[in-house]
């Protein structure tokens, strides 16, 4: 089928009644979880932030690996410059609230310089310089006596609410900064943008040979998905109220993204929100056994790696066919053959 | 101790990086994948040990012997079950499934021997504590020469293999282009097998030198895994030589960011790695010809 002479009858859709249909049902359950502080109790909101933040980062690590095709092993270290930068801000007398999107944005500002440095690596390379990056950020940040050095720091500025106002608007924040990142993930994969970065996922060299420029779109993922990381470490930070480098900085954060993102469905943009309320769920049941904990979370990985590549919701799209949010672009054949049509 | 001396104890310590880092280089060679959970696998070496050692009271360089054949197994089922199948799906499959691996052996390590921190120095005997007085100011230790010894021994030996016998030349052609291997009756996945066996069986010899050395626990993996992975980066990507070359430079620049502050050691290394990582040519060394 060449573009100048378009088959009759064959419609290019970016809509369907089922997309139609749960973007609009997707969009009032964000509005929806708006009420969960006045609704449920504080633990349960404390709960909920929690599946947020997993929520954000496994987008984020699905933004990197799925889409731009860049395995990261580090991160932890936006995640970690998250958090430490909310203290050091709030220590400087900032507001908690605003130092946790200034501390956001500054993740983003520093991963502009970062991304020359390690883009130039493809593959396992980039996985382990990031790696790399996150052990030295880490290392630099535990010799900061104002930061708890290694010991460990809190955020004590958020002690002067009272706990359910503080856990109410940890929440809503934390819903605020999902969403914007969603919704931004969501506005470049639909653009112009989107479709290069998936043939550079597919194959660099060949994108590259059509005039894509790789590098650049490389980069603006690098840059949003190290602003969504900062972002999960400062609300985690808010969340949790206390942090220690040695944790904000490790690399089981990294193990987390992407058991998420695999069960999910790596490069769908509904399948790490499915792998994140998964991990929720079985963090809450079994999070406290510990080893075998992650014993099972490493197996399923590797599991879903090998049998099950495209992840649960990669699977269940490929079988059936479903589309629920408008992100490509489909051909609607008429069941007539198309000759016919054409008489 | 002085800066020469730090030097000299550096250029010692790079002979342990260049254990970890070799079998990471050949797998990278060969099948163009890092294994990350190559630095784990040489805690499972150097656990092994421990185990003979419970059994046998002998010097643990004299238990890695059993050890070793068993690695070699390791490595190729692992090769043969898991990773071939995650080869044929792309550069991010195998890096996941041997992150997951990672997880699986470092809890699994947890579960079996507690987090204890364990060390063999003390059943290595006076090696340990042997050394030479050189000047005044700089000895050479005993198990320190022995480690960079090996290491040489190790890559040299690697390097006449690869470029002497069949089987070497089988693996240079594999990695050079495995499907016109195949074409004139090379078996590519056996010959992936071997690489791993290989490369499993050094990593516990690196484990070995780690546990002689210093300590190990359940966690030790990772960051031997990426000190590995600098010195294969700083020494020019998939050349033997450059390893060693580039093990040495991340023990010298960890020894002299030890002398400045004991604290430093780590981050000075992985800063020597960001600068090489940014100059132009990325990677120090680059030598042609046999390498893997």
């Amino acid at each position: 089928m060449t573009p100048e002479a378009p088959v009759a009858g064959v419609v290019v859709q970016r809509w369907n009644r089922l997309s139609i249909g749960f973007t609009s049902v997707f969009g009032l359950f964000a509005v929806a979880l708006f009420l969960v502080p006045v609704v449920l109790s504080a633990n349960s909101t404390e709960k909920m932030t929690s599946l947020l933040i997993l929520v954000l980062l496994a987008a984020m690590w699905n933004a990197l690996a799925g889409y731009g095709g860049l395995v990261s092993v580090g991160q932890q270290a936006f995640i970690g410059l998250g958090a430490y930068g909310t203290v050091w801000l709030v220590n400087h007398n900032m507001n908690p609230y605003r130092a946790m999107i200034v501390a956001a944005l500054f993740c983003a500002a520093l991963s502009i310089p970062l991304s020359f440095l390690v883009l130039r690596f493809r593959g396992a390379q980039f996985a382990i310089g990031m790696w790399v990056v996150a052990e030295a950020v880490g290392i630099l940040v535990s010799f900061d006596q104002s930061l708890g050095a290694g010991s460990g720091t809190s955020l004590l500025a958020l002690n002067y609410y009272s706990p359910s106002k503080r856990q109410a608007d940890t929440y809503w924040l934390t819903l605020g900064m999902t969403a914007f990142f969603l919704v931004a993930l969501f506005l470049l994969v639909r653009s112009r943008l989107g479709v290069s970065l998936q043939a550079i996922r597919d194959d660099e060299h060949a994108a590259a040979s059509l005039g894509v420029r790789v590098v650049a779109g490389k980069r603006i993922l690098f840059v949003l998905a190290a602003a969504g990381c900062g972002a999960a470490g400062a609300m985690t930070l808010a969340n949790t109220l206390f942090i220690e480098p040695s944790s904000i900085f490790g690399v089981d954060w990294t193990a987390y993204m992407i058991f998420m993102v695999l069960v999910g469905g790596v490069g769908t943009f509904e399948g790490p929100i499915i792998g994140a309320v998964i991990l929720f769920l079985i963090q809450n049941e079994y999070g406290n056994d510990g080893v075998w904990y992650l014993v099972g979370l490493g197996g399923a990985a590797m599991f879903f790696a090998l049998l099950l590549p495209r992840g649960v919701w990669g699977a269940a799209r490929e079988r059936y066919g479903i589309r629920l949010l408008p992100l490509g672009y489909h051909l609607r054949v008429p069941r007539r053959p198309a000759t016919r049509a054409a008489e | 101790m002085g800066w020469v001396n730090a030097v000299v104890q550096g250029v010692l310590l790079g002979g342990v990086y260049a254990l970890f880092a070799c079998g990471l280089a050949l797998m990278f060679g060969v099948m163009r994948i890092i294994n990350l959970a190559h630095g784990d696998v040489a805690v499972l070496g150097a656990y092994l040990v421990l185990v003979v050692l419970d059994h046998w009271n002998v010097s643990p360089f004299l238990a890695i012997v059993p050890v070793l054949p068993v690695m070699l197994i390791i490595g190729y089922v692992f090769q043969r079950a898991v990773l071939e199948r995650s080869l044929r799906s792309g550069v991010l499959v195998p890096l996941l499934t041997t992150f997951g691996l990672s997880i699986v052996i470092q809890n699994l390590l947890l579960e079996k021997f507690s987090p204890d921190v364990r060390s063999l120095g003390g059943q290595a005997g006076s090696v340990v504590t042997a050394s030479w007085q050189i000047t005044s100011q700089i000895s050479i230790s005993a198990i320190g020469a022995l480690t960079l010894g090996v290491a040489v021994a190790i890559l040299g030996g690697l390097q006449l293999f690869l470029a002497k016998t069949p089987a070497g030349r089988r693996m240079r052609a594999t990695a050079q282009d495995p499907d016109t291997a195949e074409l004139v009756g090379i078996d590519s996945r056996a010959v992936y097998a071997r690489a791993t066996a290989i490369a499993v069986a050094i990593a516990a010899i690196g484990g070995l030198f780690l546990a002689v050395r210093s300590t190990f626990d359940p966690f030790a993996g990772p960051t031997q895994l990426i000190f590995a992975f600098e010195a294969v980066v700083i020494g020019g990507l998939g050349s033997l030589w450059g390893t060693l070359a580039g093990g040495i430079v991340l023990g010298v620049a960890q020894t002299i960011g030890e002398q400045i502050n004991p604290e430093y050691s780590a981050l000075a290394g992985h800063l020597v790695f960001l600068v090489v990582l940014a100059s132009p040519r990325g990677g120090i060394f680059r030598l042609r010809g046999a390498s893997a």
